[in-house]
């Protein structure tokens, strides 16, 4: 490769997303719909194209066939180029025998050709399951600033979540001082969004050490970053304020599709500056019929509206007859909801059907004891039947009889 | 029947007089319609979904915009390496000073029909709103042994100038006039025609040559005893728009659901320029009802009977009736639109009211704040 590319982002995209259960039985978290229209990889995508990061290489591995399919040639993102563009990188055969990616680090090492042909300055490690608007090109002009050989976004989280996350310790230069894996007493509320930016000199070293280490879990998080700040590398947090969420359950990817609808949530999808591109299935305008009540809720194009959607995200070609009624739930392409049906507190997955007068979740005001309640989830291609109720927080991925 | 042997001839700018009001600044095929599409998709969709993937836009005049929406006809999967899309500006030679009248435009065509290898050429204008089968056309014509297949349509004649109606008789075409509209049921010209791409050549070299310059009665009126035409009965959802209200009626025929399954079909989906916004935001205390709503609209208050663009903002305490709302309408709070047609990027500034009737839409032109 001649022309030589400054930056070139690397997208993790073989997760699972386990904690979202049947949601991701065919397919991998990044491809998980989101906001009505997207799916969550449309946000990094879109963020490295805004960015002006056009060489971008979208590690794959668990149930890819949607992923690949959705990716394509990456004409939707403008990264159907003739140099660099997308591609799609899943594990391989090499001589040494298979291997599969064993973790976030081995991904990246199995693919240092891929990098070398572009033979980039810096390389940006993103994950491919969180949604977030972020313009890396600022983060790349503060690598360079701090003359840093990593950077780390960072993101003050509130103080009870923090054990969740893997935490910073940074001093007044926000030079990072410490790093705290999910500790339970943090001393830090200041985590790492899984936002890397690397000088890739440094981190093709790295990557080998990580490698030849038969101690390492091959994680970045785990093992390559603290080996670079325990050989005292220039090590940077960039701090980010903005809105950032990890989908990575039922209750946080049904309140990030909610989030959308909430004016006082820093997540503007309608600004042209910085547009959130995806694949747009070719479907007319959504119809709102006469009998219809629609309120506070996000539509996409082809659905067919009859009954009551109340604080609601709905899909492509999703279809509400008279009578039904959607509220605070999550409604995914091509789902039928009949007349008569209740669909509450609810991630109905893609082409289900809910027939008429099924009940699907409940309203947490109607419960007893609060700890039975939760998001109910519908998988994909799954018919409840007429009358049939599913109960909050249940998971659904057979059909559920009709009650006679 | 397949028809990777025909390749298509879209004329974008037929008709333009015929709606002034939306053609001043644009040619005919980019009129917008129907909440997210602009009138060429129809055609340009029905012929690659009938299996063409070799198709020439004819354009006259203000076919920037037309360009624009069309790019490189990716989404129509037109952008390829062998055939796809050619955008065909008005070719004129020295002394003929500009393009006129359909043979002359024909006549710049005829370079692009004579290098492709199809057999066959289909002749289409924009300003038929329809989802079609050109394959069902192909077949009919194969069939009959025709040396012309005309696509027609049963109903009142729209009037548009010379557009042909027929009289049949054996199966074949006996006799065509381009009068005014007698308000009866006729069998009129969709313009939509096939034929081999070789007659199309002799005919229009023969005009050419012979200094005709009229379309309708020049190539098919004269030649009704020599060649022979047939025609095609189009079904279904089939409108042709001939003004501003007949633009306005059949925009409002897709609230019902009917005419939405004939056009909109999913075996046969109409492509268009994607343009990537978010899905319609419903804000508190709207209230929809009866509209055709495309993505990308903010809607605060009440809208009825109405076809939204894309990007549309409803303010809050607002009241949108009976009318049509262009990409990037802006209606301030508590203002009254009722039977308005407005054009693209229009804004409506809060508590204003503009009312026209449904037999006499008003039109707010493209940008115009009010």
């Amino acid at each position: 490769m001649s022309r030589n590319t400054e930056c070139i982002a690397m997208l993790l995209a073989g997760g699972q997303g386990s904690r979202l259960g049947i949601l991701t039985k065919h397919i991998a978290k990044p491809a998980v719909p989101y906001g009505g229209k997207y799916r969550i990889i449309d946000f990094p995508l879109s963020n490295c194209v805004n960015s002006g990061i056009y060489t971008v290489g979208v590690l794959t591995q668990y149930q890819p066939l949607e992923l690949n399919d959705y990716i394509g040639n990456g004409q939707p993102w403008d990264l159907d180029r003739e140099n660099g563009g997308v591609h799609i990188l899943s594990p391989y055969q090499q001589i040494k025998g298979t291997a599969w990616y064993k973790n976030t680090a081995n991904a990246i090492f199995q693919n240092i050709n891929f990098i070398d042909r572009y033979n980039p300055k810096y390389v940006a490690i993103l994950s491919g399951d969180h949604i977030y608007k972020m313009d890396y090109s600022k983060m790349l002009a503060y690598h360079k600033e701090k003359n840093a050989d990593c950077t780390i976004a960072m993101l003050e989280v509130p103080w009870e979540e923090a054990p969740r996350f893997g935490l910073m310790l940074v001093d007044d230069d926000n030079a990072i001082t410490e790093f705290e894996e999910k500790p339970k007493n943090p001393r830090s509320n200041k985590a790492s969004m899984g936002v890397y930016m690397f000088t890739w000199e440094k981190l093709r070293r790295y990557l080998l050490e990580d490698e030849a280490n038969p101690n390492s879990s091959n994680d970045f998080g785990h093992d390559l970053i603290p080996a670079m700040h325990e050989a005292g590398e220039r090590m940077f947090a960039y701090p980010f304020d903005g809105y950032w969420k990890d989908v990575g359950t039922i209750d946080s990817l049904w309140e990030a599709n909610l989030d959308l609808l909430d004016p006082k949530v820093d997540l503007d999808l309608t600004d042209t500056s910085w547009k959130i591109y995806s694949r747009n299935p070719s479907l007319p305008p959504h119809y709102i019929s006469p009998d219809a009540a629609v309120q506070n809720s996000l539509i996409a194009g082809g659905c067919e509206i009859e009954g009551e959607v109340d604080f609601s995200v709905l899909f492509s070609d999703v279809v509400v007859e008279k009578g039904a009624t959607v509220r605070d739930s999550i409604i995914m392409p091509g789902t039928v909801v009949r007349s008569g049906a209740v669909v509450q507190y609810a991630i109905v997955a893609e082409n289900a059907v809910i027939e008429e007068g099924a009940v699907v979740g409940e309203r947490p005001e109607a419960m007893q004891n609060l700890d039975d309640w939760g998001v109910a989830v519908v998988g994909e291609h799954i018919t409840v039947g007429k009358d049939a109720v599913v109960a909050p927080k249940a998971m659904v991925d057979t059909d559920v009889s009709a009650v006679r | 029947m397949r028809t990777n042997n025909v390749v298509g001839l879209i004329f974008s700018n037929a008709y333009d007089s015929a709606i002034p009001e939306l053609t001043t600044l644009r040619t005919m095929g980019s009129v917008p319609f129907g909440g997210r599409y602009r009138l060429i998709d129809f055609v340009l969709s029905n012929m690659v979904n009938s299996g063409m993937t070799k198709v020439g836009v004819a354009t006259k005049s203000n076919y920037q915009s037309l360009m624009d929406h069309l790019g490189s006809g990716k989404p129509w999967d037109l952008s390829r390496k062998n055939s796809g899309m050619y955008i065909l500006p008005p070719f004129s030679t020295k002394d003929s000073g500009g393009v006129a009248n359909r043979i002359e435009l024909l006549q710049g065509c005829m370079n692009f029909l004579s290098h492709s290898k199809e057999e066959y050429v289909l002749l289409a204008d924009c300003n038929v709103v329809c989802n079609v089968d050109f394959g069902e056309l192909l077949e009919a014509h194969v069939a009959s042994g025709a040396d012309i297949t005309a696509a027609y349509r049963r109903g009142v004649k729209p009037a548009l100038n010379n557009l042909m109606s027929f009289a049949f008789a054996d199966g074949r075409i006996t006799g065509i006039s381009v009068g005014a509209p007698t308000g009866e049921e006729e069998a009129y010209a969709l313009n939509i025609f096939l034929m081999r791409k070789a007659l199309l050549e002799r005919l229009v070299n023969e005009a050419v040559s012979l200094h005709f310059d009229n379309f309708e009665r020049d190539l098919f009126q004269r030649n009704l005893q020599t060649l022979k035409i047939c025609g095609f009965e189009g079904k279904g959802f089939v409108r042709t728009l001939s003004s501003l209200q007949s633009f306005y009626d059949v925009n409002m025929e897709l609230l019902h659901k009917e005419n939405r399954k004939q056009l909109f079909t999913p075996e046969r989906p109409v492509y268009t320029k994607v343009r990537d916004d978010m899905p319609t935001i419903y804000g508190l205390g709207s209230e929809v009802k009866n509209s055709l709503i495309a993505d990308g609209c903010t809607i605060e208050g009440t809208v009825e009977n109405s076809i939204l663009f894309r990007g549309v903002h409803v303010g809050k305490g607002t009241v949108v009736r009976d009318s049509i709302l262009m990409q990037g309408s802006m209606i301030g709070e508590n203002a009254r639109v009722c039977c308005v047609v407005m054009d693209k990027n229009g804004v409506l500034k809060p508590g204003k009211t503009l009312c026209g009737d449904k037999t006499f839409p008003i039109y707010i032109g493209k940008g115009i704040m009010i």
